[in-house]
């Protein structure tokens, strides 16, 4: 039962609390590059939660059975984004002919995502805060879904700036810079809840 | 083009944070002290130089098909060297920077330099080139760091890693937590950039 009540946390704390982008910092280029409008904000969310998941899996098994066994744990950042970058070029082949229409949305994000620094920093955070295979498969959902959820809010944001008349140096990247950091500040009143949860769920 | 003007160039007409507007996670995610901006600037420039220096001496023996991925493992296996270099020298400031540092492999300035510049001039020129820009990347992250230190906690070069007490410029009770926390980041790089606009590009 623990066990389940943990996982729940995991989920809380990874959308919420600790979110990818807003708390951690990590896929800051896709925030702020394609969330000028909501359906390509969500298209790259989706995208993101694919690969993270599948990525954070296959690195998972790759740490657990090839490097710790053989002792390799220093290859682990060279090991990880070859076997990322190869991901992304097979999911983009797999999706290009069995689902032609999603390929066609998620088309142009798909290159992007080799360069985003969330799929590595999952994969990396994972083994490092040791989680098992189920947990690892959570944590990087959630995680996802925390991605999606800030790029979504943020574009909304975002489209309803693009028709207010700002100051010449405050446009573009400054302007949402300062969104991004008010919606941070919203984020942060989500701070001590997984303790809170800890205590009330008695963990 | 001299030596001189190529190092210029990087620092302030390209600098790569107000400028290009690369590297935003790094950026964000370890500013939390000027100490703390200027080791991860100084780490992303040892990359930088060592990766814009091998791939320009390669630049004719790599075939177009497949230079980004070489690049990115010329790129990995700097990292992994850098990595080991400050596990074993500089145990306490890796610890802080976590995992920013395998992280660099996945930075936009890197492989952005590689491709742009690296690979068109010679590995001297390069050299210089990785400098510049490394050393517009460690000023503009210091810059940062220690906007947010003192306005988040009234001292400046403060680092326990380095046994370094700091300056302090304002009583401890002025200051503002929220600047070293999660939302200071991004409000004050927005609103440092918005600066940057002004007075030096001139918007």
């Amino acid at each position: 039962m623990d066990y389940v009540l943990n996982l729940f946390l995991i989920v809380i704390t990874a959308i919420f609390v600790n979110n990818i982008v807003l708390a951690q910092f990590l896929g800051i280029c896709p925030f702020l590059g394609v969330s000028k409008k909501i359906e390509t904000a969500s298209g790259m969310g989706l995208a993101v939660t694919a690969v993270l998941v599948v990525a954070t899996l296959v690195t998972f098994i790759i740490q657990k059975y090839v490097l710790d066994v053989f002792g390799l744990g220093y290859l682990q950042t060279i090991v990880f984004i070859l076997v990322i970058a190869s991901l992304v070029q097979m999911i983009e082949i797999v999706l290009k002919h069995s689902m032609p229409s999603l390929y066609q949305a998620l088309g142009v994000f798909l290159p992007l995502i080799t360069t985003n620094c969330c799929i590595l920093g999952v994969a990396i955070l994972v083994i490092q805060k040791d989680y098992d295979l189920l947990q690892a498969l959570i944590f990087s959902t959630s995680t996802a879904a925390g991605f999606w959820l800030a790029m979504v809010v943020f574009a909304g944001l975002r489209e309803q700036m693009s028709l207010i008349e700002t100051p010449k140096a405050m446009r573009g990247v400054p302007l949402a810079l300062i969104t991004a950091g008010l919606l941070a500040m919203a984020f942060m009143g989500f701070s001590g809840v997984d303790m809170g949860l800890r205590t009330f769920l008695g963990l | 083009m001299s030596k001189f003007k190529i190092i210029l160039n990087g620092i302030v007409k390209e600098n790569p944070t107000f400028v290009l507007l690369l590297g935003m996670c790094p950026t964000l995610g370890t500013t939390s002290s000027a100490i703390n901006g200027l080791a991860m600037g100084l780490a992303t420039m040892f990359v930088l130089m060592l990766s814009n220096l091998i791939i320009s001496c390669l630049k004719n023996l790599i075939p177009d098909m497949v230079r980004i991925p070489s690049y990115i493992i010329i790129i990995a296996s700097l990292v992994t060297m850098l990595q080991m270099l400050m596990q074993a020298y500089l145990p306490g400031i890796y610890t802080t920077l976590g995992l920013f540092i395998p992280l660099i492999v996945v930075n936009c300035i890197i492989l952005g330099r590689a491709e742009a510049f690296a690979a068109k001039n010679s590995p001297l020129d390069s050299l210089c080139d990785g400098m510049g820009i490394g050393i517009g990347f460690s000023l503009a992250l210091t810059l940062l760091g220690a906007v947010r230190e003192i306005l988040g906690t009234g001292v400046v070069f403060r680092s326990e890693d380095f046994g370094m007490s700091g300056i302090t410029l304002q009583g401890e009770n002025y200051g503002m937590l929220m600047f070293v926390l999660a939302p200071g980041a991004f409000l004050a790089l927005g609103y440092l950039i918005a600066l940057f606009n002004k007075f030096v590009i001139k918007k």
